[in-house]
């Protein structure tokens, strides 16, 4: 027999930056960076309710000011990133909600264009409302 | 003409020498059929029996021989040479495991995760042999078949970056398995798992990275399984609120 | 092992995520793009209007949801990606982004009731 070794096991440290380094991860932390966007736009609406609060005058200043260039790029950029968050959203649906009708798996697909329809239905119905 | 050749950089860790891993390359025969398996073990046979992996049934079934390839987690028997040809292939230890030697890791760890939650089938009663089969229908075997085909090769605890972040994790593939027997008609241990599957170093440590199922070399999806548990477990929570809960 | 009282915090944050996907691109759209840019929708976020729509209990209510789910989505998940940054002072984080969302929430609804 040949001698007893010593165990060393070693510990490899995860770098900070661990997203960076492959797409999928990067993809992640874009998905989850979403949620800086979601948030500030609700707080947006707050604001413009609080404006409401306070009077016509107020309120007026409130909407001039979402017509201001850094407003207007702000709201574009959170346009985008709440569609991705929407789009990433309803992809991940089927794998936690998944469907069974008796016997059968419904397809996950089927899940995500359920999703995707009532989304439609719903921005229709508030464009519809904005409009009138 | 000279024969075809490829090389692999493999990560050597030998604990009475080296203080920290370092980078060796092997210059291996490049065959289109080979597998990184066969270039390792051409290597160790021909070249250096010094290195050290772990491997078993070279048919993708006994989950021996994962490695890290090119930077994502493969079992060697199961990835090509001819998918990196002519480039390099870069083989190191498995993401997320601490090096015991060379490519082979330990486990012990996730091994103590995996009996924690108790992946087999617990019945209400002891049911003698006398007793038959345990039948069950096609239909209820599919609700979680393809968890059954969990080989514990550890890729997605490698792939996981929470498993990472946050070592007590208990990490996709035990709950997988905790999901897989929970949804098993036969099986009465639910409240048993959840002790550890519903707890805070449980399902609630994951957060949906997607990684654990697409380099799951048998098309299990922990992912998903981790995701039905905190539905699942949800909806235990409030359910124990209500005055006839629990 | 303890009994886990993350299902409350995830099931907001879950439910948050749902809402966000559903209706925050076309809210977006309307009250920071169209409105603004003057596309179709002039008068959407008329003051009057709004003000029916908030003195409406319904209409309280939504917007409460609304704002309340965003917020705690964001909030919960702004702590994981934290902590996926490498910040590890959980209670700093924990307390920063759940208390922003609270207290945010808190004053939209003071907000909402007074209107």
């Amino acid at each position: 027999m040949g001698e007893v070794m010593d165990r060393r096991p070693y510990v490899r440290e995860m770098p900070k930056s661990w997203w960076l380094g492959q797409r999928r991860y990067t993809f992640y932390m874009v998905r989850e960076l979403t949620c800086l966007f979601i948030g500030a736009y609700a707080l947006v609406i707050l604001v413009g309710l609080f404006r409401l609060s306070q009077g016509p005058v107020a309120y007026g200043a409130f909407v001039d000011a979402l017509q201001g260039p850094f407003a207007i790029a702000f709201h574009l950029l959170a346009l985008v990133f709440a569609l991705f968050h929407t789009v990433t959203w309803f992809g991940l649906t089927p794998k936690a909600m998944p469907l069974r009708l008796g016997e059968k798996t419904v397809p996950g697909t089927a899940i995500i264009v359920a999703h995707y329809a009532v989304w439609f239905v719903v921005s229709a119905t508030l464009l519809l409302v904005a409009r009138a | 003409m000279s024969e075809p050749v490829l090389e692999l950089e493999v990560l050597r860790y030998r604990p009475e020498t080296d203080q920290d891993p370092v980078f060796q390359t092997y210059t291996v025969p490049y065959n289109s059929d080979w597998v990184v398996l066969d270039a390792l073990t051409h290597i160790k046979d021909n070249i250096d029996r010094t290195l050290s992996f772990r491997w078993s049934c070279h048919m993708a079934v006994c989950g021996s021989c994962g490695v890290m390839i090119n930077g994502e987690p493969k079992l060697s028997c199961h990835t090509f040479l001819r998918d990196y040809y002519p480039g390099k292939v870069r083989v190191e230890p498995l993401t997320n495991f601490p090096i015991e030697r060379d490519l082979v890791t330990v486990a012990d760890d996730f091994m103590e995760k995996l009996a924690s939650v108790k992946p087999y089938v617990i019945t209400e009663e002891d049911r003698p042999v006398s007793a038959g089969e345990h039948l069950q229908s096609p239909a209820d075997l599919n609700s979680f078949k393809q968890y059954t085909m969990c080989i514990n090769c550890m890729l997605c605890y490698a792939a996981c970056p929470q498993m990472g972040l946050t070592p007590d994790f208990v990490g996709p593939a035990a709950l997988a398995l905790a999901h897989r027997y929970n949804l098993d008609t036969r099986d009465a241990g639910r409240e048993e798992r959840q002790e550890i599957a519903a707890s805070n170093e449980g399902v609630w440590d994951c957060t949906f990275v997607g990684a654990c199922s697409q380099v799951c070399p048998k098309a299990v999806d922990p992912a998903a399984a981790i995701q039905q548990t905190k539905i699942a477990s949800t909806v235990d929570w409030y359910k124990a609120l209500l005055p006839w809960g629990k | 092992m303890a009994k886990s009282n993350k299902p409350i915090v995830w099931s907001l944050f879950a439910g948050g995520g749902m809402i966000a996907a559903f209706v925050l691109p076309a809210m977006i759209f309307i009250t920071g793009l169209a409105v603004p840019m003057g596309l179709l929708l002039e008068n959407a976020l008329a003051y009057d209007r709004m003000l029916a729509l908030v003195g409406n209990p319904i209409g309280k209510l939504v917007l409460f949801g609304v704002i309340f789910l965003s917020l705690w989505h964001a909030a919960h998940r702004l702590r994981m990606t934290l902590h996926d940054l490498g910040i590890r002072s959980g209670r700093v984080a924990m307390l920063a982004c759940y208390g922003v969302a609270g207290l945010a929430s808190i004053a939209a609804a003071v907000v909402l009731l007074s209107i």
